[in-house]
């Protein structure tokens, strides 16, 4: 036996749909040396999740282990009793789960749910275990430790659970952690943070680390080894700096590809060829010329314009200012960003720039019109020209209607064309977001995030809008999948002359669509400009801080 | 399926079939003429010739019961559908519109929760007349408050899901909104709280025919059948206590369904 900590060997699992078995992790061998980090990549449904889970053996009651073994320190985890496995999860192997939010016990004070794993791992009296579990907090970075010890789960932000996650995972000195997407639901500058921590207690306690990420850039900055995972079959593996350098399989050239913090620039747009019937063409050439990138001088330079927006929310116990004096203005047929982390009160903006909340002061200009106190039929008539698109493509499409219902529901609000045109527009606007039109039937809950989202956008394109207010419309969506949607934007940006307000946390996905960018931080614009001046020379502490946030940057400057 | 290897759900099922073969065709599954008085057949208990025995008129109670069903069960379902169709609505416009108006609706609901079903149900019947029409709606707005209840936080929760806001970002209008993504996104639990509602809604009919506001004699209403049976109860059990297990097995079969229905198994 060579050096590892742990070895998979032909790890095979099966899953259940509707009493039906189905090999979904096919012949899986790897292992992890002690005191490294190795990262398994992989998109949604490759099988990442699942070959953690079978780690532990805590797979989902449809699941189950059908073939290899699991050594780790001298035991067969697939065949050892489940009495002896408990001993070992938790106190020799360490779990950080996903989502922070529903990880921890919501009535438990977050430093009894460390003091709870020390307290059955070791057998530690109560109180040395909530001491302890106060230090622990501590090592994790947590300020005020035994405050927050005291506190709820909800009381935290998802940086701060995450951390107390970590800890709990450290808690009894494991030689093995695995850590499933530990950072995918915090904002980049906090996963920084917290991927950072988690580097130090590797440093400390020479822990070996499975990193579960659907993020190449995530895995490029942290591991010393990388195992690609497509279709449950690990098709690369080697060297964190041979694999991003030099991959051999498909796949993973598309993921390095992919990888916003691994490329540099804006996208190009790339033409698409292919028949389109006259109705189509029709509905473009009204769009354009709507849009119009060749404009008549006439109109106002600026397709957005805001002017001093302020916002105040009351919250308990005193207010909070979403919005203070914000002013940004969207070139016609541009993409300008706002990008910022949570809180900073960049959604806010461009919900008020959506008219969908109520400034307390400013004013919102559309080509050059007032539309800050429009109300009823004069609102409703200027979401011809103005569209949203939501960052929860989970959340945003009706799970009751067809996706062709939802696409012509704009259609049908404006009464734009007859039932079999716009069927018809509809299929066709499909396959502009490069759908099968043959999904028109299905409902949103059949489709993937990416294709949701395509689903959104295809909506929000229906009605012909000059201005899309893009609110995060790629954050909830694996690398690979973002990195489609958002040449897809870059496409139909060129195609139709489109203005994009764009907003997201992530820099790296900013620099990728940007023409300007507007830099968000604590209500107010700390820094605004074309997007080569800001990335390439940021004037404010807090830029450079989000730019040194972008996943990867470690990866490509060392 | 996992429920039909239930014996309890396929007994419930068998039950709600034979009911709704008495309600369409009764004549199926009847005996005899259910008005047709024998009067050398009097008060006989039940035998293979009356399955259920014979009243102080010499009629065959099996085939009675059998010919009740359509009126007990109507009613019931009348005052399902008043229940969920006035709760509905008020549940709707009260979560949707919010503020004010929702805190006087619901305040209104509190009153009508508070005041027994039977007795609203009872006010109704005394002020529209007796029979079974009657009977559907005022038991139907005993029960109208609870839907209003179920249908308004329904409303609450779909009303701030984000395809309701895209809904209006698209530029649809507010009946638009309304009735194309709140209404049948609010909808799914209110059915099932419907299904349950009809068990207690046949109770609730059941007792009022009892006291006799339904149907005037010589209708078969299952309540009426029990009270018939009361004169003879020291004697003559059966005539009382058939009715009342025929009731108490079709409001269990009812609930067993309806709690599928609900999502349970």
């Amino acid at each position: 036996m060579s050096g590892a900590l742990l070895q998979v060997d032909g790890l095979r699992v099966d899953y259940s749909t509707r009493g039906r078995w189905k090999e979904v992790v096919h012949d899986i061998s790897f292992e992890v040396p002690a005191g490294k980090v190795v990262a398994l990549v992989g998109e949604s449904g490759s099988g990442k999740s699942t070959v953690s889970q079978a780690l532990i053996r805590r797979l989902p009651e449809n699941g189950r282990i059908t073939g290899g073994s699991i050594r780790f320190a001298g035991n067969d985890l697939v065949r050892l009793p489940e009495r002896a496995l408990r001993k070992i999860r938790g106190a020799q192997i360490g779990f950080v789960p996903q989502d922070p939010g529903s990880s921890l016990n919501p009535l438990m004070r977050v430093g009894e749910q460390i003091a709870e794993t020390l307290r059955i791992h070791r057998r530690m009296p109560r109180a040395a275990a909530a001491a302890r579990a106060v230090e622990i907090l501590d090592e994790v970075g947590i300020p005020e430790p035994a405050l927050r010890a005291s506190q709820y789960p909800h009381e935290l932000s998802g940086g701060l659970r995450q951390r107390a996650l970590i800890g709990i995972a450290w808690a009894c000195g494991p030689q093995f952690v695995i850590a499933d997407e530990p950072t995918s639901a915090l904002d980049v500058t906090v996963q920084r943070h917290v991927l950072d921590q988690l580097d130090e207690l590797v440093q400390q306690h020479g822990t070996a680390v499975l990193l579960i990420t659907h993020d190449l850039a995530v895995a490029a900055d942290r591991a010393d080894e990388i195992i690609v995972m497509y279709q449950g079959e690990i098709v690369e593996r080697g060297a964190t700096a041979d694999v991003l350098n030099a991959p051999t399989h498909e796949y993973t050239r598309r993921l390095v590809a992919a990888a916003p913090g691994l490329r540099e620039g804006r996208l190009v747009p790339q033409v698409q060829a292919g028949e389109e019937s006259a109705l189509f063409a029709a509905f473009r050439e009204r769009v354009a010329a709507q849009a119009g990138s060749s404009a008549p001088s006439a109109r106002a330079e600026s397709i957005l314009e805001v002017r001093g927006l302020g916002k105040t929310y009351g919250v308990r116990g005193g207010s909070f200012l979403a919005a203070d004096d914000v002013s940004f203005a969207v070139p016609r047929g541009k993409t300008l960003s706002i990008v910022g982390e949570s809180g900073s009160g960049k959604t806010t903006s461009a919900r008020i720039a959506a008219r969908l909340v109520q400034p307390d002061a400013g004013t919102i200009l559309l080509d050059g019109e007032d539309i800050t106190r429009a109300t009823g039929e004069s609102l409703r008539q200027l979401r011809r020209r103005m569209q949203v698109v939501y960052q929860n493509p989970f959340g945003s499409l009706d799970p009751r209607m067809t996706v062709e219902r939802i696409v012509a529901e704009p259609l049908r609000s404006f009464r734009v064309g007859d039932r079999s045109s716009q069927r018809l527009l509809v299929r066709e606007l499909l396959e502009r977001v490069r759908l099968s039109s043959e999904l028109a039937d299905r409902r949103p809950g059949e489709l993937s995030g990416g294709q949701r989202q395509r689903v959104a956008i295809a909506r929000a394109l229906a009605i012909g809008p000059e201005l899309m207010i893009l609110d995060e419309p790629v954050s909830a969506l694996d690398v690979s999948v973002q990195e489609q949607i958002l040449q897809l934007l870059v496409d139909l940006q060129a195609e139709f002359g489109l203005s994009y307000l764009f907003i997201s946390h992530d820099l790296g996905v900013v620099r990728q669509i940007s023409d300007r960018i507007v830099v968000m931080q604590k209500g107010r614009v700390v820094e605004s400009g074309d997007a080569a001046d800001v990335l390439g020379a940021p004037a404010h502490e807090y830029t450079r801080e989000l730019i040194a946030a972008i996943p990867g940057s470690s990866a490509v400057s060392g | 399926m996992r429920l039909l290897r239930q014996p309890g759900f396929v007994i419930s099922l068998l039950v709600l079939l034979l009911v709704a073969v008495a309600i369409v065709a009764p004549s199926l599954l009847s005996t005899h003429d259910p008005y047709l008085s024998v009067p050398k057949d009097r008060l006989l208990p039940p035998s293979a010739e009356y399955l259920f025995g014979t009243d102080n008129l010499g009629r065959d109670l099996y085939s009675r019961v059998v010919h009740g069903t359509a009126l007990s069960i109507v009613s019931a379902a009348l005052a399902v559908a008043v229940g969920v169709v006035v709760g509905g609505l008020v549940g709707l416009a009260s979560g949707f519109l919010g503020g004010p108006v929702d805190f006087a609706i619901m305040r209104l609901v509190d009153v009508l929760v508070a005041i027994p079903g039977i007795l609203l149900a009872l006010i109704v019947v005394a002020t529209l007349g007796f029979g079974p029409v009657s009977i559907g709606l005022g038991v139907g707005l005993g029960a109208a408050g609870s839907f209003a209840r179920v249908m308004r936080s329904q409303v609450l929760r779909v009303r701030n899901e984000e395809y309701v806001e895209a809904a209006r970002t698209l530029g649809a209008r507010m009946p638009a909104v309304v009735f194309r993504h709140v209404l049948p996104n609010a909808a799914r639990p209110v059915i099932a709280v419907a299904a349950l509602e009809l068990g207690t809604a046949i109770l609730g009919v059941s007792a009022l025919t009892f006291l006799g506001f339904g149907a005037p004699p010589p209708a078969p209403e299952w309540g009426a059948l029990s009270a018939a049976g009361r004169d003879f109860i020291a004697a003559q059990p059966w005539l009382s206590i058939i009715p009342g297990l025929v009731i108490l097995a079709v409001v269990l079969a009812v609930n067993r369904v309806a709690r599928a229905i609900g999502g349970e198994r």
